[in-house]
């Protein structure tokens, strides 16, 4: 390995507006290699827009952002295409084609480089719906026969078919309850530690951030307060960090992980 | 023998064009690939999809003498101990089977049940308004008369204008040839009045209200906005299907008076031009040629027309299941059906009335 492996993502002076409304300010942001990062914030601080933003879905209005080293924002329709081939995203709602069945949804993107034989693709199919827990006699349902979580896991083994460098989590345990977001987290870990991926993730849940994260990013005032480990970023004085992470709710999500909760006592008090 | 894979295992590295066929033509020709001495530990980097391959190409076997780089036993434990994975068989069914037979019936019986279920309800439903009209949804159905009516004034003038134009001249030139120029009248009046008028706007009425009154339903399922409703107590029948029943069967007449005129116009304009007939002769002309019954009976295809296309929107919009595919086909069936059944319920009426309205 070289001394600095170059950043995953990288955002430099971003500015977001819709008409008069400024919603990130000269806001700056590096990933590396093998984090897990969350992005948390308040309603309406611009999370999931900074992440389409990652994503080339969105244009922002001023600033570069950088994504395995490509520029979000260049012409070149064959280097954006090779670096979409590597990375994953799994939306919230799982945006699972519902014409397909389970098997093509997985299937779709490995079909799309139109190279591999189709008995690979079979094997390497079920392979990835083995890895997520989805038998194969589930593989041949519609989307529309599964309950939330499996439709997560599908959409998670359809994110994962390309083995990915990048995954991008959009809330990736809403709507599942307690046991099945516990599950879910249980498996974004496995499969970052036998995959070793960059994970970048927008969540609102404190269970899920405390429990993947490596690194966690707080956006608020239109730029990121605060970048570090979940230590670090408790110990840094804001209000925004105060309410979020230990107020009520905040405290019985640290209950269970008491390292965390004495070092940010230390450091608010 | 002795096998040495080296270099990027990776799908990026793989899916180049030419690679994957020369690595398969070349495990293919190993004579017993799983017997050899691998050596992988050249491999600087491999996923899943590299790992696949050589799987493959070993026949889901471990090879006895496998020598493998740190990283890479993750790989290949896996596909192990995951084992051989196959899909479940399916039924397949010839297409005249007696399953196929089966389904087509039940789904004729459930669609023709369904549709009887949805008369009723619309009947109960139109009891209930009229014992207590003051709390009828007065505000939805002067909206689908909006839409469904008014906004559909454009195009039904359009194509009646030009439909009006292209008979007439058609018509003008055959009898023309017969020294029968002042039966253009009587011609141009029967069809439009009694037939094309009426078949014209319930045409477009179905490809435009119909299609839009599936679609709405249909999403509306989609995004649960149908069973918010019931939960609050607003039954579909009389908010959503009664008013736009209602709707259709009060501005469906009236589009096939104004396609009518539209299209008399268009006639009158091209006998003008081609035959030289007054447009003043035309028109006094108009109530000898065609008996005012042509016209009751227009009105009246219009209103069964109307209830027709309705209805059948609605029939296949609270039948659409909630995902994409299921609204588009929904949609498509839903105007074929309509156009159909109006197309059918024509026939029926010119078998009713054929001793109505002929001199």
């Amino acid at each position: 390995m070289s001394e600095s492996p170059p950043p995953v993502i990288e955002i430099q002076g971003l500015q977001t507006r819709f008409g008069e409304n400024i919603v990130h300010q000269d806001l700056n942001l590096t990933v590396r290699q093998g984090e897990i990062l969350s992005v948390v914030g308040g309603s309406g601080s611009g999370k999931t827009m900074l992440l389409r933003q990652m994503l080339g879905l969105e244009k922002p209005a001023m600033g570069i952002v950088k994504v395995l080293g490509q520029d979000m924002d260049s012409s070149d329709r064959v280097a954006l295409q090779q670096l979409r081939n590597r990375w994953g995203v799994l939306f919230q709602q799982g945006a699972l084609f519902s014409a397909l069945t389970v098997f093509d949804n997985v299937a779709l993107p490995m079909r799309e480089l139109r190279v591999l034989p189709e008995s690979m693709i079979s094997n390497a199919v079920l392979l990835k719906l083995n890895m997520v827990g989805i038998s194969p006699g589930d593989a041949i349902k519609l989307p529309a026969d599964l309950s939330g979580g499996m439709i997560k896991r599908v959409a998670l083994a359809r994110a994962l078919a390309l083995e990915p460098e990048l995954l991008f989590l959009d809330e990736p345990t809403a709507g599942l309850d307690p046991l099945l977001s516990e599950g879910f987290v249980e498996l974004i870990r496995s499969l970052h530690q036998e995959l070793r991926f960059t994970v970048v993730m927008v969540s609102h849940d404190l269970d899920t951030i405390l429990a993947l994260s490596t690194q966690i990013a707080v956006l608020a005032e239109k730029r990121v307060i605060a970048k570090g480990t979940p230590q670090e970023v408790l110990a840094v004085h804001h209000a925004f960090i105060k309410d979020f992470f230990l107020g009520e709710r905040g405290r019985r999500a640290l209950n269970d992980k008491n390292d965390i909760v004495q070092t940010s006592e230390r450091g608010v008090g | 023998m002795h096998v040495i894979a080296s270099g990027c295992w990776r799908v990026e590295a793989l899916a180049r064009p030419g690679v994957i066929p020369a690595l398969l033509s070349r495990l293919n020709s190993l004579p017993d690939a799983v017997a050899a001495k691998w050596d992988l530990s050249r491999i600087t980097a491999m996923d899943y999809i590299g790992a696949q391959l050589l799987w493959d190409g070993w026949g889901g076997k471990k090879p006895q003498q496998l020598l493998l780089s740190h990283g890479q036993e993750g790989l290949f434990d896996r596909l192990t101990q995951v084992g051989p994975l196959a899909l479940p068989e399916k039924e397949e069914s010839s297409f005249w089977s007696f399953y196929w037979i089966r389904k087509w019936t039940c789904s004729l019986l459930d669609h023709l049940s369904g549709l009887v279920g949805l008369v009723g309800q619309f009947m109960l439903d139109l009891i209930l308004f009229a014992r207590n009209p003051r709390q009828g949804p007065w505000k939805e159905i002067s909206a689908n008369i909006f839409h469904a009516g008014a906004q559909a004034l454009g195009i039904t003038a359009v194509v009646g204008f030009l439909i009006g134009i292209v008979l007439s001249f058609l018509s003008a030139q055959q009898l023309h040839i017969f020294g029968g120029d002042v039966y253009l009248v009587n011609i141009l009046g029967m069809s439009i009045v009694r037939e094309l008028g009426p078949m014209l706007a319930a045409i477009l009425v179905a490809g435009r209200s119909g299609s839009s009154m599936t679609a709405q339903l249909g999403v509306m399922r989609v995004t649960e906005e149908l069973d918010a409703m019931l939960v609050m107590g607003l039954p579909h029948g009389f908010r959503l299907i009664l008013p736009k029943i209602i709707a259709l069967a009060i501005s469906m007449p009236l589009l096939v008076v104004w396609t009518d005129a539209i299209a008399l116009i268009g006639g009158i304009g091209a006998a003008r031009l081609q035959l030289g007939l007054s447009p003043t002769y035309f028109i006094l002309k108009l109530p000898d040629a065609v008996p005012l019954a042509n016209f009751w009976i227009g009105l009246g295809k219009g209103f069964v027309f109307g209830i027709l296309i309705a209805l059948v929107a609605c029939h296949f919009g609270l039948r659409i299941k909630p995902n994409t595919e299921s609204l588009g086909r929904g949609t498509t069936i839903s105007v074929v059906t309509a156009i159909t059944m109006v197309i059918l319920a024509d026939a029926v009426f010119a078998i009713i009335f054929r001793g109505v309205g002929f001199r």
